[in-house]
């Protein structure tokens, strides 16, 4: 097989996802997005490690160590990655991350910011007094 | 330019370096124009997954896009089967399909998110992140297409990805990453219960609140109910009162969801990391 079909089809792939990331604004999207992303590269690993292991007699096979370690990281981070989207949720009763602009600059979010900041100081007074 | 120039030589010495066959001759033996079966099956399970993969991030519909990101996977997984990785496409099927799209609809349900259409699932920078997808896009492939146009995939002989192989190899020489992913997956299980349980006492205060509020609501209630009839108090204050009681059963209610979700949630992520 020519080693072009999988490498393109990981880059169309991977820049599926990115577009994903950046156009996407529920937070659960963007994990999806992230899958793809992931998915690409493991596609490409596997490829290079098909053509390595026989081209090069690559015994390693560490291209398909390192897809199976990204896989289980990816299960791992999804699974953080929902309870913070759903910690998220519960506090602000939201999942969309354009309205999560606590530390954005310059959108007029200044006068909470500050009234936040005051609140910290005034719990801060009251524990040390 | 010279980027494409490099890139192309690159390819050209290094197949001809490994294999100790001359990049001239591999072409000759391969045709451009006259693909293998298993080229062709490749090509046509890469246009539905990527097909999949667009639907996936241009639907409007939430659901919708967590189901075709199973077709998508699944394709992915067909791939790997094609490039003979048994072991990994039977992998991707059991953690991709069946666990982490499950946790994606889990959340998907968890954050109430619409059932139909919801005009807002792109934001406002569709563009800009078209354009940036498109020129990533030509470049990548631009550059793996000139970089490995004379490379082939061996397919023959006994599998590279069989799962005796992977196994061998994962258990000679890759032990020791091996126990390192599970510490980290301990890490991640441990993690993932913190953060459900720190959001999940938040809401056992507002619970303490809530076992109180019944009271002034149902005496406010009963006002509001007999206030007219009964006529003690101003109307006035008795319809303020009948309307902060109803704010505070709204609070009790939202903090019942999220308790529910909080439990839901825990459940949710153990299953993701098992």
């Amino acid at each position: 097989m020519h080693l072009a079909y999988p490498a393109v089809l990981s880059a169309l792939l991977f820049c599926t996802g990115l577009y994903g990331v950046l156009a996407r604004r529920n937070a659960i999207l963007v994990l999806m997005s992230v899958e793809l992303m992931l998915n690409a590269v493991n596609l490409n690993l596997v490829a290079f490690d098909v053509w390595l292991s026989k081209a090069a007699e690559e015994t390693l096979h560490s291209g398909q160590a390192l897809t199976l370690f990204t896989i289980a990281i990816a299960a791992a981070e999804i699974g953080i990655g929902l309870a913070i989207v759903l910690a998220v949720h519960r506090n602000r009763g939201t999942a969309d991350i354009d309205k999560l602009r606590d530390t954005a600059e310059g959108h007029g979010t200044e006068d909470t910011d500050r009234d936040a900041l005051t609140a910290a100081e005034a719990e801060k007074a009251e524990a040390t007094a | 330019m010279s980027l494409a120039a490099t890139t192309g030589g690159l390819a050209a010495t290094a197949p001809s370096g490994l294999t100790g066959r001359g990049a001239a001759l591999a072409a000759e033996t391969h045709g451009f124009l006259s693909p293998t079966g298993v080229e062709i099956a490749f090509l046509l399970v890469g246009l539905v997954t990527f097909g999949a993969a667009i639907v996936t991030v241009t639907t409007r519909q939430l659901v919708h896009a967590a189901l075709w990101l199973v077709v998508a996977l699944g394709g992915l997984a067909v791939e790997y089967l094609l490039l003979t990785a048994e072991f990994i496409a039977w992998v991707q099927v059991l953690i991709y399909v069946g666990s982490v799209v499950v946790l994606l609809l889990f959340g998907l349900m968890l954050t109430r998110a619409p059932i139909g259409r919801s005009p807002d699932a792109d934001s406002g920078n569709r563009w800009a992140a078209l354009t940036v997808a498109v020129a990533a896009a030509a470049a990548l492939v631009w550059v793996v297409v000139d970089a490995f146009r004379t490379t082939w995939i061996d397919l023959d002989g006994p599998a590279a990805g069989s799962t005796q192989a992977t196994g061998a190899s994962l258990f000679q020489n890759w032990v020791l990453p091996f126990e390192a992913l599970s510490v980290l997956l301990l890490a991640a299980l441990v993690g993932a219960i913190v953060l459900s349980r720190k959001a999940k006492a938040e809401p056992t205060g507002a619970a303490g609140g809530r076992g109180d509020t019944p009271g002034p609501a149902r005496t406010a209630g009963r006002a509001l109910a007999g206030g007219p009839a009964a006529g003690h108090g101003t109307p006035g204050r008795t319809r303020r009162d009948g309307a902060r009681a109803d704010a505070r059963t709204d609070d009790a209610r939202a903090g019942r969801q999220a308790d529910n979700a909080g439990a839901g949630d825990k459940a949710g992520t153990e299953g993701g990391d098992r």
